[in-house]
């Protein structure tokens, strides 16, 4: 196309010519414009969206994956808020629980009851009756008889399911919702904490004035409910309560041993299987994709030794070693120790599986470098002045990621096992923290050959199960789909 | 002479390895607070110093490591912190053959199972059999064994009541823990029989057996199966270790006396000596499969050359 400026002696046949060439070289050059090369990742990709199944296994996993992320905003009942007392083992059940501390009920539902039973001039009489109906309704739902729920008026139902700030402390004329409630905290938060700014009294008053804002927040709705949740978590719990206000889902997935909610249980535990298979694939991914590319391009005795490490490391049963470590991590003066230096338990776990699954990652990167490290491209770079590092963080490793991202859809899966496998022993993560195998376990602990607590394992268990079975197929055909082998097939 | 250089080639990357075990485990156990003295009481100074004897605590650091080390190196694993009156060794020889026997039990149904149904899918490819079992397979495969043995329990102990639900001894006891525990191997191995078969069943000489005019039952047991049975061999050494993790759970679901339950135990009452012994013998354990397997392989495909 450069071509070299005309002379002008043969200007007249050679214009001619010229143009004739230029049109013919604009036209090669539109046409390949319009020819699209296929990469690797559209052609995989399609051939992906031909197989039904990963796709559906790929959709399960996006839906699954959305609810983990909106859980907080999602109208569920808390996770941890415990009622032994009238919500233990609760069959699963389409109506509004007895008693799921404050949500469930309008204020205007309430208002009906409280006009209808005149409570406002008999407050104790109230808590009375409130009483008996509650009593009389849960211990009905124990027998499997739902009658009464059903037959309950919407007042009733209402009054039923009020309980926020606990049966002894409600007195009728400060009666409130669940929105009013945290209204209120957050109001007195304000003025407490704009008290503590604005006085400059003694250090005994600001302590003690420090003191009440510490307990208010330990008792702050949000707080209590969800385990002090990040601000995250907590921008869309807000959020939820702004939207929904008091309503919540039914114990649609009936209650555990401590009349905590399953569904909820299982959503918030989702999060945690979830965001173990992504931080411990992620570590697992950074190990070993540098240690196999740093092995396989430096070569020689540097890749003897390195590889040696990793056929020890095989044969260390490395599972047994991590429950180990676990134990000893869930020592007290151990966590305490840790807890000072900002680390929490759950991340020290899962860098630790991460930091064990990654040797097959390291041995197939190295031998992909091995191949490539010879490839003209490499010797480019080394032309133009890259440094050892860059060649192989630059050039080697976007390379060899097709066979990487194989491998990961092999990884997270089993590293979501593994995660719930260990909180399964009761060494994983720890309560008030909810996972999968974690619910399992307790599902098989209140096992009695009397009565089949089967809501207790089936949900979680399915959960589990399914997040599994959509990850190993979605694995499946990413690997037929990246396998050249398998091309125009 | 060339199996000999093999073998010790192997028993000299063993030593290695349990020696990494053995390293690190007992500078984990030394530099995190626990053991024998930190129990819920309050210990009066010369019952600690006692105890301190008892277990070689009152030596230096490195004098610890070098004793310990010489007692490993001769089988003894010293009394355990937490089972008063037991030695580690002891506890082993019980838990031992009962694991053993449950990882047999289990191997054997995967085994059975996996390759049967890889057999049939294969030669029955792309019917309703082939898929059915294919998806059955992924399903063990996905489905966690502690996820299955639950469901397992909610439905043929309590709701059916075929099987007890706990308990060591009789044949109607091992039946569900086993298959709980070969059931994920037995996808596998139907996986892996499947496509080595597809593979043997193209070639040539299986085509020849036909024109010989030999049965399909007999071309395919006698000619298909031994070279499609490879990548299944291969897989056996994986597979034993993840026998042995999946044991840890069932053992604990099912209440069975095993080495797995003590090792539990171990960790969570963090009897470091009991924990060590089950750990070490866990390496040696998964160190002796794998060469067994590279053995087999061998002798199943003489090309394969041992190194």
């Amino acid at each position: 196309m450069n071509q070299t400026p005309t002379t002008p002696t043969d200007e007249q046949p050679g214009k001619a010519s010229k143009r004739m060439e230029l049109e013919r070289l604009m036209e090669v050059m539109s046409a390949a414009q319009i020819q699209q090369g296929v990469s690797l990742w559209s052609d995989g990709w399609k051939r992906l969206k031909r197989n039904r199944v990963s796709m559906a296994s790929l959709w399960t996993l996006v839906v699954i994956v959305v609810l983990a992320i909106i859980t907080p905003a999602l109208p569920l009942q808390s996770p941890i808020f415990q009622d032994v007392k009238q919500r233990e083992l609760l069959r699963p059940t389409l109506f509004a629980p007895a008693n799921p501390k404050g949500f469930t009920w309008t204020e205007k539902a309430l208002r009906d009851f409280l006009s209808k039973e005149k409570i406002a001039e008999f407050p104790e009489n109230w808590v009375v009756k409130l009483r008996a109906f509650r009593s009389k309704v849960v211990e009905a739902q124990y027998a499997g008889d739902e009658s009464l729920l059903i037959a309950a008026t919407p007042s009733e139902r209402a009054a039923l399911w009020y309980q926020w700030f606990g049966e002894i402390e409600i007195a009728p004329p400060e009666i409130k919702s669940f929105r009013l409630g945290i209204a209120d905290y957050n109001e007195d938060l304000t003025l407490k904490r704009q008290e503590l700014i604005e006085m400059s009294t003694s250090d005994s008053q600001r302590a003690a004035l420090q003191a009440e804002i510490e307990s208010l927040e330990a008792r702050h709705p949000i707080n209590a409910l969800w385990n002090d949740p990040g601000f995250i978590s907590r921008s869309m719990i807000e959020f939820r309560i702004f939207i929904f206000g008091d309503y919540c889902i039914p114990s649609i997935c009936g209650t555990d041993k401590l009349g905590r909610d399953i569904l909820s249980r299982v959503c918030w535990g989702s999060r945690v299987s979830l965001a173990c298979g992504l931080i411990a694939t992620l570590v697992s991914l950074l190990i070993g994709v540098s240690y196999g590319a740093i092995s396989g391009y430096f070569g020689g005795r540097i890749d003897n030794i390195m590889m040696r490490i990793i056929d020890v490391a095989y044969s260390i049963p490395f599972i047994f070693i991590v429950i180990f470590i676990m134990s000893f991590l869930s020592a007290p003066k151990v966590r305490d120790t840790l807890n000072e230096y900002g680390i929490n338990q759950i991340t020290v776990f899962f860098l630790m599986i991460g930091a064990i699954y990654w040797l097959t990652m390291a041995r197939v990167v190295r031998g992909q470098v091995l191949s490539l490290k010879n490839e003209q491209f490499v010797d480019a770079a080394k032309t133009i002045g890259t440094s050892q590092w860059g060649i192989i963080f630059k050039h080697l490793v976007p390379n060899v990621m097709g066979i990487v991202i194989v491998y990961l859809t092999l990884t997270i899966p089993a590293v979501i096992r593994f995660e719930a496998f260990l909180s399964f022993l009761g060494m994983g993560v720890q309560a008030p923290d909810i996972s999968w195998g974690m619910l399992v376990n307790e599902g098989i602990q209140v096992i009695t050959p009397i009565r089949i607590y089967w809501w207790m394992i089936v949900f979680s268990g399915f959960a589990l199960a399914l997040t599994l079975f959509s990850l190993n197929f979605l694995g499946d055909g990413v690997r037929d789909a990246l396998d050249p082998k398998l091309k125009n097939r | 002479m060339q199996l000999v250089v093999f073998l010790l080639k192997r028993l000299g990357w063993m030593l290695i390895t349990v020696w990494v075990v053995f390293t690190l485990s007992f500078f984990l156990m030394r530099a995190i607070p626990g053991g024998p003295l930190n129990g819920e009481r309050v210990l009066s100074e010369s019952v600690r110093a006692q105890l301190e004897q008892r277990y070689n605590l009152d030596d230096p650091l490195f004098v610890q490591y070098a004793t310990h080390l010489w007692n490993t190196i001769c089988f003894d694993f010293g009394p355990s912190y937490k089972l008063q009156d037991f030695t580690v060794n002891e506890v082993l020889a019980q838990g031992f053959p009962v694991s053993a026997a449950l990882g047999i039990f289990g191997m054997t149904f995967a085994l059975l199972l996996g390759m049967t149904a890889g057999v049939v899918s294969a030669v029955h490819r792309t019917s309703i059999y082939d898929f059915s079992f294919m998806l059955l397979a992924t399903l063990g495969i996905a489905i966690p064994s502690f996820v299955l043995a639950s469901m397992a329990i909610v439905l043929f102990v309590f709701y059916f009541q075929l099987f007890p639900a706990a308990g060591w001894g009789e044949l109607r006891q091992i039946v569900l823990p086993a298959m709980c525990l070969g059931a994920p191997f037995a996808g596998y191995i139907a996986r892996l029989t499947r496509t080595g078969m597809l593979e043997i069943l193209s070639n040539d000489y299986i085509r020849t057996a036909y024109a010989k005019g030999l049965s399909t039952r007999t071309v395919i047991l006698r000619h298909a199966l031994r070279g499609s049975i490879l990548p299944v061999v291969s897989y056996l050494g994986p597979a034993c270790a993840g026998i042995l993790t999946g044991s840890l759970v069932l053992e604990k679901i099912f209440a069975i006396p095993g080495m797995g339950s003590h090792f539990i135990e171990a960790a969570l009452q963090r009897d470091f000596t009991l924990g060590m012994g089950a750990l070490l013998t866990y390496t040696i354990l998964l160190y002796v499969m794998n060469t067994l397997v590279d053995l087999s392989y061998s002798i199943i495909d003489p090309r394969v050359v041992l190194e």
